[in-house]
């Protein structure tokens, strides 16, 4: 009641979603602004973390790191313009719980629901629409972000555009998000109308995204270990939202629902090396053999056709103990074909067993730091080993020769000079938040990795 | 329609906890707190989330003076009354500030227990409805690590466990939930043994299951119960002796 408002923090052990690097953290959760406000005067530099979703160490930073699991409430919504209000901590899972079933459903989503309105913001996190429909940012009216002076800042397109710009894929290092308004988009059907198409090789798949411009929804999974004639065998899976009429008869009379899928989680860490290339050659190898038996097209309700892996809570535990990373760039569409069959070349040389690998195409960006451009984006998943590392670095070295750039929310690995190399945005970014104070404020461990 | 559940003390961890439990059952919600200005985020949440009636209150468990009118300008009488206010500081805080000393009292004790004997007589008129005080097994032994918030809180169980026996005739529940360690802002940073720890959904779950089931006691972990006929049958000379 009368107590102060500092909020107590304690020593956590955490972690991004690839469970690599570790770091003990003060972590701080507090309930209100002027709690964040009582931190920020410390001038102790701190990171809002969201869901910890992020693969590496975007959302940790050892001196303050800000769990914001607590803004977790919804505070408008307009069912004319579909425009929803959420406070930062809100999981997009939650959002989805509520508003498909009211004919709703987010305008742009990444391939997990468990991620907060923040993170979502932070990482401008784009979908299988991206080529189309653009990153989170496009959906996105405003935000309200709290900044170094303590004060609370409005920002969209139209008000502190700077800021706004800024904030949207700036990775937490712009300030602490509260609150922000974006919008859904109306849907008649909780079901996605699927057609898969398979590749056998690396031009045909990109032959085929390129003949897909149209489609709302298309990503494609690929066999790292097909070499060869073969490199870049893949399924490449198109989507739309199905309309009523669409569907079947069986789920004409109740549109919005979908069967509720059985959850199974890893409850244990796999033994480290569980997940071996001969494990991952049969998985992929299965994979291709259910695709090709599957009819072309199919309804696949949108929690399967969106979220495949969240079914498997905490597979992220089936890297075992070492942690995993994940490398993701994109590469821009004029050098993208020759530039991703050297990526996938290295990957198979190396036999480093990425257990998934996924390409999308991708359209231009907005944000100023954002990630995605024009072109090819493609993420690859590696068990933590000294070999892992070196892969990396080739993968990276290829990037960087075919003017390619990287992902923030899914690197643990970079270099400041490789990210330098990648992305001239990087100095003027590192510029204004000198300019703003931020750097005195905002940090992560990633941030202090990369001198941004 | 439903007659509201009225949450005393709804910006605490586990007052939005049980808000949210009994309005996603329906139940239209009267949110009250000291600081009303912000429960009006958690007023849009509920209604967005369960499309259930809510209203915001201001209320100050130490202003028991005001109690009486802060019952009569509800808009509709509620059918159920959880207090969920608590305070607890630092003891050794305590044992140095006497300004400190009775802000624990009053807040633990005298405050609710005037509201809800209020409430009491307003139900008892009435011929139906539920009072729930969240007590503490603090309250069950009191303990040089936090006798004065402890000894509040025995003083608030025992008022509930009277107030039931009053009435009890009436059909009125008197419903007294022990939670044991709770993870919320009031125990932030400490280390509590998950074992022993509830979430604060879970005391909300389990103060919804008692309301169904006219439970009078419950212990929101059974393994409290447990832990507390130990701590409560330690003969004096030895508890004297030990660090709890
Ligand atoms: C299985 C899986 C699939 C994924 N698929 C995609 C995909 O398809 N497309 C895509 O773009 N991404 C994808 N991601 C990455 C994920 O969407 C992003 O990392 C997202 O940022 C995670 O959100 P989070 O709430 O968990 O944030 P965290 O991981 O906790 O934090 C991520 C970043 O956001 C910042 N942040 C979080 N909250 C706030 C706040 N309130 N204010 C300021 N900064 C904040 C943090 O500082 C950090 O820099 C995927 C991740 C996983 C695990």
């Amino acid at each position: 009641m009368s107590s102060p408002m500092t909020p107590r923090g304690s020593l956590k052990t955490l972690c991004g979603w690839g469970r690599y690097p570790v770091q003990t953290c003060h972590v701080y959760c507090p309930r209100s602004e002027s709690e964040i406000l009582q931190l920020l005067k410390r001038d102790l530099p701190l990171i809002a973390r969201g869901n910890g979703r992020a693969y590496g160490d975007s959302a940790l930073n050892g001196e303050a790191t800000l769990q914001m699991r607590h803004f977790n409430r919804l505070l408008g919504f307009n069912p004319h313009t579909g425009q929803l209000i959420a406070e930062a901590g809100v999981l997009l899972a939650e959002i989805l719980e509520i508003f498909v079933p009211r004919g709703w459903f987010p305008l742009i989503t990444p391939g997990t629901k468990f991620v907060t309105v923040g993170g979502m913001i932070a990482a401008d996190v784009h979908g299988k629409n991206h080529h189309k429909e653009g990153s989170f940012v496009q959906s996105l009216d405003w935000l309200d972000l709290l900044t170094s002076e303590g004060q609370i800042y409005r920002c969209s397109p139209s008000e502190n555009q700077d800021l706004f710009y800024w904030t949207v894929g700036g990775m937490g290092l712009t300030g602490v998000i509260l609150r922000a308004a974006f919008r859904l988009r109306p849907i008649e059907t909780a079901w996605i109308r699927q057609t898969t198409r398979i590749a056998k090789h690396l031009d045909e798949v990109i032959d085929l995204f390129e003949a897909a411009q149209d489609v709302t929804y298309s990503v494609a999974w690929i066999d790292c270990l097909a070499t060869g004639s073969q490199l870049g065998r893949s399924v490449l899976i198109l989507g739309e939202h199905a309309t009523r009429e669409e569907l079947p008869a069986k789920y004409r009379q109740r549109p919005l629902r979908t069967p509720q899928r059985r959850k199974l989680s890893i409850p244990v860490d796999f033994p480290n090396g569980a997940l071996n290339p001969l494990t991952v050659r049969a998985f992929n190898q299965l994979y291709f053999l259910n695709q090709q038996r599957q009819a072309s097209q199919s309804f696949v309700d949108w929690d399967r056709f969106f979220y495949p892996l969240d079914s498997l809570l905490g597979w992220n535990r089936i890297y075992g103990r070492r942690g995993f990373v994940q490398f993701q760039c994109v590469l821009p569409l004029s050098t993208a074909r020759e530039g991703l069959s050297a990526l996938l070349h290295c990957t198979s040389a190396a036999g480093a067993g990425s257990f998934l690998a996924v390409l999308k195409k991708l359209g231009d960006q907005q944000g100023y730091f954002s990630f995605p451009m024009a072109g090819y984006t493609l993420a690859l998943d590696f068990p933590m080993s000294q070999r892992t590392l070196k892969v990396l670095d080739q993968l990276e070295e290829i990037t960087l020769h075919y003017g390619g750039r990287f992902y923030l929310a899914k690197d643990s690995h970079l270099t400041p000079m490789r990210l330098r190399q990648s992305d001239a945005r990087v100095e003027t970014f590192v510029k204004v938040r000198d300019a703003q104070q931020w750097t005195v404020n905002f940090a992560s461990e990633q941030s202090k990795r990369l001198h941004l | 329609m439903r007659a509201p559940v009225l949450i005393l003390g709804a910006t605490s961890d586990m007052g939005r906890a049980i808000a949210q439990r009994f309005a996603a059952q329906g139940y239209p919600i009267q949110l009250a707190a000291r600081q009303v200005s912000r429960l009006e985020p958690d007023k849009a949440d509920l209604e967005i989330r369960y499309g259930v009636a809510v209203s915001v209150h201001e209320f100050d468990v130490l202003a028991v003076e005001t109690h009486a009118s802060f019952i009569q300008q509800l808009p509709e009488q509620p059918a159920i009354v959880i207090c969920v206010v608590g305070f607890m500081p630092e003891q050794k805080a305590c044992e140095q500030d006497l300004s400190l000393t009775l802000e624990v009292m009053r807040t633990n004790y005298e405050g609710p227990a005037v509201i809800l004997s209020l409430f009491a007589n307003v139900f008892e008129q009435r011929g139906f409805g539920a009072l729930v005080g969240i007590s503490s097994v603090a309250g069950e032994r009191g303990r040089a690590s936090n006798y004065f918030y402890g000894s509040a809180k025995a003083g608030f169980t025992a008022f509930l466990s009277g107030l039931r026996h009053r009435l009890a005739k009436s059909g009125i529940q008197v419903l007294t939930v022990l939670p044991g360690y709770v993870k919320t802002r009031m125990t932030e940073g400490m280390r509590l043994p998950p074992l022993l720890t509830a979430q604060p959904q879970e005391v909300a779950n389990a103060i919804f299951t008692a309301i169904e089931k006219k439970k009078d006691v419950i212990y929101v972990r059974p393994i409290w119960r447990w832990i507390m006929v130990i701590i409560r049958w330690i003969p004096e000379p030895l508890f004297k002796r030990l660090s709890l």
